[in-house]
């Protein structure tokens, strides 16, 4: 029993990943009817501004230290950050602590900018492309960034913690009267969990009871009709893939913790969240998440040595797995639309 | 083409004949070359195949950084790093054989298929006479078997999987990196010291070759102390989040964790396995513990704060304190700004043995350097002396066991130094079940000829 | 001049493609040995091998793709098929590729039709991901769990306790009837060498076997029908027409030209590696017949040349050669000149790759076949050379069919 709470735990906060890479990509497919093949690498350039701030917060200037010496027998610099020198020890080494909440701040603005930049000088010119030629230059233009990323991060896993604060585990089990210390679960991924679901909320509720979110919903059901209404469709646009990019950085942002951020990251989610979009169906906000969900639970599932050890591999397979039968009885995935990316 | 069967070297021992025979502005190649790229002109190529792009990348830039070192080092250029300490004195500062050494260098991907397009570039386009690189086993096997059916010498870099010189052994080949067996055999005494006899080990294990075999190992040396293995997972490579394998470790009754996992999936395994809280925990009145038998440094780095006390196994480490290490660190240092990687050394050791075995058979011919290589022993190259053994190919040397360092002072000493144990602890003889069995053969040597 | 059923301009044009095919070794070694440029030299066995199959591969993936618009993610997934296959007769019988060949094409043939029996239930991006999800399944068992049969991530090879029943004296790698692949004749001529591999005229004259067929394909009625199914399936379905066994037929054709190249590749090296299958590779075909020009004749193998290049000599320009190349500056501006280069060449060919992907799809809409239609007609003057469309609207691209030429 404790096993199988463990793995719904882990479930809902593997879905919850899932489910906000899968969120931007629909919001994109849906109004813009884009292919956008480099959204995983928004996801990573969201880590590498965790990244970022975690090394701007650090930058130190180099102290000599006599009593010590360095591997080629010279005395030893030591490092001081600035943050440090300013604010006391204490109070700077907490702030550096703190990074990656704060780069949520920094992140935010640097996405939505990425999103527009994207958009207006690049998206906004293969609307009316075919969806192969937008895979093409998106894909392209994946390989740019991850490229330039490992260009100046280098191609090894960079260490980016959470706070001390949200180190350690939260006794999941003694709540629900388990024994003590059977279910326990991290702190940050409770709080990657409620921070998905706060973000997967405030995108709903964005498109559902505000004006912009009105057009924007009706902009994706029939682009021409509210065109013709006068209404500025193209502007609206822009801003919705600032929003998905956006909704994919912050998630890159929150992940670091979790996953120590490399460039190729990007590539890695790709697939998978093209999956989950899929069988939430085309088109649909609450498929994908529904989908990063179903999908994130029966991969932990399929993980566990009690059902490995029936079907060896299962947890290789087991999303494309359940994606096929999910395709084949549900020909447009859990809630898909007809006519969107069926040609 | 009237003869449809035509070899190159069949052409070239009747070069001349077919050449006059043709009667046409052309000559075929001549120079009746007596193996595979002969080097005949005033420099020889050497290949070095490393990972440029992928998750190794990082692993093959630290590589090529040390066998531009040894190039130049062989060259006559620079100070000459540990060819001043090397028990062997016949390399003189001027190449191999009085030719100076040139190279190519070829980007892996991390993967058989493109690591084996690269080295056949190598082979075919640019003439080489020797292959080295490869940062991960099934890269190492793959270029390994090509070497030996076109004819040249592989040295290989980074592979730590027991088939590199056990059922996969090749003539041609040669390893000084460690492996899977000689981890476990170091490991196993010091994690007894450190946690007693009594203990239950759950391994978390990479999904391939690699990962197998180490397990294998592992399982083994750690049973032979008294330990019990509960549990033995397989994951998949580049699973990213590892969190549904380690949940369940949790309520197991084990009370260590090995992971048998390299690169990022070490990096994030651990960092889970620690904001999951495993190190806190007490299980059967112990205090739980980690294992990672195989260290590097680039590892260490990228799981930051998360190795403190954890223990791991090395083929080298630049704060060894024997002469060879110490002026090869120095050479390496003053050009690079920072101390080599255990991956960079065995990069610029097997440089150096290959043109040290050249000098000494006097000839590039793949045959002549593997006789001289095999039964050599030296030392003065960092880690005391070395033998590369007849019978596998495989260097035996002593193994460090590591610790992640509690208070490292820079980046680079975040790993120390626990335990050089012995060559002796971890010899085993050649027809070793794990290495192949009594059926494990190198075969004959190929010179292309 | 008419030829095995052909019209005039396509026998003219495949005899160009049948002479551009067989110059190869020559055409590909513009610069003599020696000098700074060789590095740019593709005339080795190896990657000529690799233009042929990869060439093959493509022109495979282009009769359904260009045809019928499915977009299949999965084909990297016959690729290997095929691959294991012709490695498993080597270990089975022995190293004659006339065993293996023929079996990959039909082993891949089997697996296209039950893959694209269920896959082609579905259209449009449906049916993308099953195709992937088929293809994913297949890479990660075949790393993993399959590794009895597929030798995992070391690769499928002949080992010396296999039974080879019927090896035969000295037989150590792969030939045909005696034609051993790796075996090359060279060619000096002043400072230029010239390779002639006997791996690559065997893929070669298989590779213009296939394009003649594919040829065919492209204009016969079934070919037609392939391209209105692109078009309307819709209408079709209305006209009464049902169009899944014409889907269904172009999927195994191209399955078995995915597994034809796979066994090319154990044929020319006995190693069968699991990466083959990988999302990456399905990916990679994908990018090849987009990038030279989806729906027409050259732009598949076009676009596979491209990519191959640049992998294989981009990837190993190092410092060594940028100097070699720019010592003639003076330091200050050499020492800029290669960290500048160090963006593109060597370790960041990539960057190149993506650079070069984002260019030609904003530029050349129909792909390198576009650019190459547009220089001919820049140099006839016979039309005005159209300059990049402004809007970047989607430009009709006429089918070989409609237009009758490459």
């Amino acid at each position: 029993m404790d096993a199988i709470i463990l793995q719904i735990l882990n479930g809902l906060d593997k879905g919850s990943a899932y489910a906000l890479i899968a969120l931007g990509l629909t919001l994109i497919f849906g109004t813009l009817g884009v292919v956008n093949f480099a959204h995983g690498a928004l996801f990573m350039i969201g880590a590498f501004v965790a990244v970022s701030v975690q090394r701007l917060l650090s930058l130190s200037f180099e102290q000599i230290d006599s009593t010590k010496t360095d591997f080629l027998g010279n005395p030893l610099k030591v490092k001081v950050p600035y943050v440090e020198s300013w604010f006391g020890p204490e109070v700077g080494a907490t702030i550096i602590d703190w990074s990656v909440p704060l780069a949520i701040i920094v992140a935010i603005p640097v996405m939505l900018l990425v999103g527009f930049v994207m958009e207006r000088g690049l998206i906004k010119h293969f609307y009316k492309r075919p969806h192969a030629d937008q895979i093409l230059v998106t894909f392209g233009l994946a390989i740019v960034l991850q490229e330039l990323v490992k260009y100046f991060f280098g191609a090894n896993p960079i260490q980016t913690p959470a706070p001390d604060a949200f180190t350690g585990s939260f006794d999941f089990g003694a709540m629900i009267g388990f024994d003590p210390n059977v279910i326990i679960y991290p702190y940050w991924r409770l709080v990657y969990f409620g921070f998905a679901a706060v973000v997967i909320g405030a995108v709903f509720a964005f498109l559902q009871f505000t004006t912009f979110g009105m057009v924007v919903r009706a902009g994706m059901a029939d682009r021409e009709t509210v065109g013709l209404l006068g209404i500025n469709i193209d502007r609206r646009f822009t801003i919705m893939f600032g929003i998905a990019a956006a909704v994919a950085g912050i998630a890159g942002v929150m992940y670091a913790p979790i996953l120590s951020p490399n460039y190729h990251m990007g590539m890695d989610f790709l697939v998978l969240s093209f999956v989950v979009v899929v069988v939430g169906g085309m088109g649909s906000l609450p498929g994908a998440v529904a989908a990063g969900f179903l999908l994130g639970i029966l991969q932990s599932f399929a993980s566990m040595n009690e059902v490995k050890s029936v079907i060896p591999g299962i947890d290789q397979v087991i999303i494309y797995l359940v994606a096929i039968i999910i395709l084949l009885t549900r020909p447009r995935g859990l809630m898909g639309r007809a006519g969107v990316m069926e040609e | 083409m009237s003869k449809t069967n035509i070899t190159r070297r069949g052409l070239m021992k009747t070069g001349a004949a077919t050449g006059a025979g043709l009667a046409l502005p052309t000559i075929f190649t001549s120079g009746a070359a007596a193996f595979t790229n002969e080097p005949t002109g005033s420099s020889v190529k050497l290949g070095f195949n490393v990972p440029q792009t992928g998750p190794y990348a990082e692993e093959g830039l630290d590589e090529l950084r040390a066998y531009e070192l040894a190039v130049e080092h062989l060259n006559g250029m620079g100070d000459g790093g540990a060819m001043n300490t090397f028990s062997s004195k016949v390399l003189e500062g001027n190449g191999i054989l009085g030719k100076k050494v040139e190279y190519v260098t070829g980007d892996t991907q991390t993967k058989s298929d493109a690591a084996r397009a690269s080295a056949k570039s190598m082979i075919e386009k640019d003439g080489v006479t020797m292959i080295t690189g490869g940062s991960s086993s099934g890269v190492a096997i793959a270029v390994q078997g090509l070497a030996q059916d076109a004819g040249i010498i592989f040295m290989a870099a980074l592979t730590h999987s027991n088939d590199t010189t056990g059922k996969d052994r090749k003539a041609n080949g040669f390893r000084y990196f460690f492996n899977a067996y000689m981890s476990g055999a170091a490991l196993a005494p010091v994690l007894k010291n450190a946690y007693g006899s009594d203990r239950r080990a759950y391994h978390l294990t990479a999904d391939y070759t690699w990962g197998w075999t180490q397990q294998e190992s592992i399982a083994a040396a750690t049973e032979a102390i008294g330990w019990e293995t509960v549990n033995n997972v397989l994951t998949p490579v580049g699973a990213g989040d590892f969190s549904s394998y380690i949940a369940p470790v949790l309520n197991s009754g084990a009370d260590v964790l090995v992971l048998n996992h390299y690169g990022g999936d070490m990096v994030n395994s651990l960092t889970q396995a620690i904001q999951f809280g495993l190190k806190d925990k007490v299980v059967n009145g112990k205090q739980f513990e980690i294992v990672v038998p195989l260290y590097s440094e680039l590892m260490a780095a990228g799981a930051g704060e998360n190795i403190k006390g954890v223990y791991g196994s090395m083929n080298w480490n630049w704060q060894l304190q024997d002469p060879g290490t110490q002026a090869f660190v120095k050479s390496f240092g003053e050009k690079y700004g920072r101390p080599p990687s255990g991956s960079a050394h065995t990069a610029y050791v097997q440089t150096l043995l290959y043109a040290d075995a050249v000098t000494r058979a006097g000839s590039f011919n793949p045959c002549a350097v593997v006789e001289a290589l095999e039964g050599f022993e030296f030392d003065g190259l960092g880690i005391g002396p070395t033998l590369y053994r007849a019978e596998d190919h495989q260097a035996f040397k002593d193994v460090l066991v590591m610790k992640g360092a509690e208070n490292p002072t820079t980046e680079y000493d975040t790993l120390e130094i626990v335990e050089v144990t012995p060559v002796e602890q971890v010899m085993y003889p050649p027809d070793h079940p794990m290495f192949g069995g009594p059926e494990a053969s190198l075969g004959e040597c190929n010179d292309g000829a | 001049m008419k030829f095995l059923g052909l019209s005039a301009k396509d026998t003219r044009f495949l005899l160009i493609v049948i002479l551009l095919t067989l110059a190869t070794p020559i055409i590909l070694q513009p610069f003599p040995e020696g000098s700074g440029l060789a590095t740019f030299n593709a005339g080795y066995p190896d990657l000529m091998q690799r233009f042929a199959i990869f060439g093959i591969f493509a022109i495979g993936f282009n009769i359904l793709f260009g045809l019928t618009g499915y977009l299949s993610f999965g084909h990297a997934a016959f690729l290997g098929i095929g691959s294991y296959t012709v490695v498993w007769m080597y270990k089975l019988l022995d190293y004659n590729v006339i065993w293996g060949l023929p079996l990959a094409v039909v082993t891949s043939g089997l697996f296209a039709l039950l893959i694209g029996y269920i896959s082609l239930r579905r259209s449009g991006i449906y049916f993308s991901i099953l195709t992937l999800a088929f293809a994913q399944m297949s890479y990660n068992l075949a790393y993993s769990v399959l590794t009895p049969i597929t030798n995992g991530e070391t690769g499928l090879q002949v080992y010396s306790n296999d039974p080879q029943v019927l090896i035969s004296e000295g037989e150590t790698s792969p030939h045909f009837f005696g034609i051993v692949m790796n075996e090359s004749a060279k060619l000096n001529l002043g400072d230029w060498q010239f390779t002639f591999n006997n791996g690559y005229y065997f893929t070669a004259i298989i590779a213009i076997v296939v394009f003649y067929i594919s040829l065919r394909i492209f204009r016969s009625p079934f070919g037609l029908m392939l391209r209105a199914i692109k078009t309307n399936q819709t209408r079709l379905n209305y006209t009464g027409i049902n169009t899944r066994p014409y889907t269904l037929a172009a999927f195994v054709i191209s399955g078995m030209y995915a597994g034809l190249a796979g066994g090319l590749m154990a044929a020319m090296d006995p190693l069968a590696g699991a990466e083959r299958m990988q999302w990456t590779a399905s990916g990679e075909v994908v990018l090849m017949t987009i990038l030279g020009g989806a729906g027409t004749l050259m732009g598949p193998i076009l676009g596979a040349g491209f990519i191959k290049y640049f992998e294989n000599i981009f990837s190993k320009i190092n410092d060594q050669v940028l100097h070699g190349w720019f010592e003639w500056m003076p330091d200050g501006l050499e020492d800029f000149i290669i960290g500048l280069s160090h963006f593109f060449v060597g370790k960041s060919w990539h960057l190149t790759l993506g650079l070069l992907f984002m260019l030609v799809v904003i530029f050349l809409p129909g792909g390198l076949v576009e650019g190459g239609t547009r220089i001919w007609h820049a140099i006839r003057r016979d039309r005005k050379p159209k300059g990049p469309d402004p809007e970047h609207h989607p430009e009709h691209i006429p089918h070989v069919a409609e237009k009758e030429e490459f």
